[in-house]
């Protein structure tokens, strides 16, 4: 068995749910593990990789794939899976990981299983558990076909550090022009931010704020804790704040180690963005809002007074 | 322009999700079923570029004959006919393998579907339908404009948005702000009982994963109520018990 695992940057950075899947790689398969990286990435961080798991990286520095061109990523994965003799892929679910996994599923003849949540059990077969409904479930799927592909949600391991550099090759997958029949034109992102499904604590806020122009206290709370904002969906949905931090059902899911909700009712299709949160904390001036039932910690207060003094303590304390 | 809509039939996003048998069969008992979320945005942009563009708007579910209200429902918002593929879709590549099956035959413009099932929550079947049909396959859009024979949106990435054109056919995992969800009024519900739905049997039944049995997560135990007037104690909780900050 051999495994070759996708790996993303973001900024630069080879992001962290992408170290887990490196580290979760080198867990179910003691040989080799190979990562591959597409478009600009510093070789520091390629080489960087080693430490999770990775003994070598396949690198394809074309510029081309410095934006997420789907078909063009699933073609080069599928071409490396092959040459590797990989019989297992392993990458991070994402916006771009998602679908291009499922191209290279039916390219190179695999079963994928996505939003995997812990190491297969491979005592009898190869069985893994993933979340379904939502995070509402689980399901324990036996993969039947030789060739597989697991996409992990993200915490399905944590990150091993102990590991030696990697060594870097470049790779040249045949890409044909068919590869780019999609065009990306201009990307608008939040630089500097936290990005929200990668985040360890997420400060949200809903309808309870009123309005955009008070979003001033959740942000400084997000600040003090590092943290990334969301929102629930009223509040995307009348524009106060962006569509990509709109959390639940229909929105990003998240599992931070720590969830802050503020002036949020608790819906359940909130809460089926959230219930993979390690801890959840509740600031509503509701004692009845549902959310507490969800809740680890839960204050009962207006969030106007409530988050400036908790952002106090907050310093204070660090 | 021909639009093919693959609509999932799952519990309302309400529903308690309860497992019977030794946990190996979801119990639906008490659950109502609805379009899912994600492909009722799907039929929403395609019936609002029926009205702007004019289309034929098919709809497809692959499920047994429980599902037909719903997709009788989708028939009411305003698709034009509907097929059912006759099986329980218990696999996403057996899933994908049938819709590239009906569409290999029918020539489609466009083949809208959800970003994910609300289920199972795979988001992989618009993928690997566009590479069996080898069309591009582009999710999750969140803008569709259509413009002689090429389509314009934009797609979520973690962090914001980017701006993506192509050349039709393609395949689209769409969420929303696709289009608001629309309500069927009584005259589409009245058209939707006459509107050809036509049951088709699989093609193949080849399963590459199999369920074997479901858990439900540990129940969460009590929240603790802090003082609002004390909140070092929360951080104080955060830093030293839940270890998290
Ligand atoms: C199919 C479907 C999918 C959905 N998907 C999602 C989804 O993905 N995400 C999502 O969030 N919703 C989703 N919803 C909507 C969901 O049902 C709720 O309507 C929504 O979550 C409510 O948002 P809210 O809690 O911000 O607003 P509200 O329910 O209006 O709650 C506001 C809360 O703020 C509190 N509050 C008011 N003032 C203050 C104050 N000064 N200080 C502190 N607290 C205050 C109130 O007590 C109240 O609890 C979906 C609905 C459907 C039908
Ligand atoms: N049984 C099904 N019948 C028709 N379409 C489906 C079915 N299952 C999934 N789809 C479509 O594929 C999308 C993604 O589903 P999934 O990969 O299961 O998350 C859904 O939103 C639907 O549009």
């Amino acid at each position: 068995m051999s495994v070759l695992v996708f790996v993303e940057a973001e900024a630069g950075k080879i992001k962290k749910t992408s170290l887990e899947a490196v580290s979760y790689g080198k867990l179910i398969d003691q040989g080799d593990v190979t990562a591959i990286a597409l478009g600009t990435v510093e070789e520091s961080e390629l080489k960087s990789l080693g430490s999770s798991g990775a003994s070598n990286v396949m690198h394809v520095a074309d510029d081309r794939l410095n934006k997420g061109v789907i078909n063009a990523y699933a073609s080069a994965i599928a071409e490396a899976y092959e040459k590797v003799g990989a019989k297992t892929l392993v990458l991070a679910t994402s916006s771009l990981g998602s679908p291009v996994s499922a191209r290279v599923a039916v390219k190179v003849g695999a079963s994928l299983v996505s939003n995997v949540v812990e190491l297969p059990d491979t005592s009898d077969g190869f069985k893994v558990k993933r979340s379904i409904y939502t995070g509402k479930a689980f399901a324990i799927v036996d993969v039947k076909s030789e060739n597989k592909i697991l996409a992990l949600k993200k915490n399905a391991v944590p990150i091993s550090e102990d590991g030696s550099e990697a060594s870097v090759e470049s790779f040249t997958p045949s890409l044909s022009d068919e590869d780019f029949g999609v065009t990306i034109t201009n990307q608008e992102k939040a630089t500097g931010d936290v990005l929200l499904p990668e985040a360890d604590i997420v400060v949200s806020g809903g309808r309870g704020l009123k309005g955009p122009e008070n979003w001033n206290v959740v942000e400084n709370l997000a600040k003090s804790l590092g943290a990334a904002t969301g929102c629930s969906k009223p509040v995307s949905d009348m524009d106060w704040r962006p569509h990509h931090e709109h959390v639940g059902q229909t929105g990003v899911k998240v599992s931070p180690s720590l969830y802050v909700a503020v002036g949020i009712s608790g819906a359940i299709q909130h809460l089926a963005g959230v219930n993979s949160s390690k801890y959840i904390v509740v600031i509503n001036k509701d004692p009845e809002a549902p959310f507490f039932k969800a809740a680890d910690y839960g204050i009962v207060g207006d969030a106007f007074e409530v988050l400036p003094k908790l952002t106090e303590a907050v310093e204070a304390a660090k | 322009m021909k639009i093919l809509v693959c609509i999932t039939h799952v519990p309302d996003t309400t529903s308690k999700i309860s497992f019977t048998d030794d946990n190996t069969k979801f119990d639906s008992s008490g659950v109502q079923y609805i379009i899912g979320p994600y492909d009722d945005y799907s039929l929403a942009r395609a019936v609002e570029l029926k009205e702007s563009h004019g289309a034929q708007i098919t709809v497809l579910n692959v499920g047994e004959a429980d599902t037909e209200p719903t997709i009788r429902k989708a028939l009411a918002i305003g698709a034009d006919d509907a097929i059912r593929v006759n099986a329980f879709p218990s696999d996403s590549f057996f899933v994908a393998e049938q819709i590239a099956n009906i569409a290999k035959e029918n020539n489609y413009d466009l083949i809208l579907m959800g970003r994910e099932s609300i289920d199972f929550n795979g988001g992989m079947v618009h993928g690997m339908v566009g590479q069996l049909l080898n069309l591009p396959s582009i999710a999750p859009v969140m803008t569709l404009e259509i413009d002689g024979d090429t389509a314009k949106m934009t797609r979520e990435i973690e962090g914001g948005k980017e701006y993506v054109e192509a050349k039709l056919p393609l395949v689209l995992g769409c969420q929303e702000p696709i289009a608001e969800w629309k309500i069927p009024n009584m005259r589409g519900i009245m058209s939707a009982r006459t509107k050809p739905l036509n049951v088709v049997e699989p093609v193949s039944d080849g399963m590459q994963t199999e369920t074997q049995k479901y858990e439900l997560p540990p129940a969460k135990g009590e929240v603790k109520m802090i003082d609002a007037d004390n909140v070092s104690e929360l951080v104080d909780l955060l830093k030293n018990d839940a270890k998290v900050i």
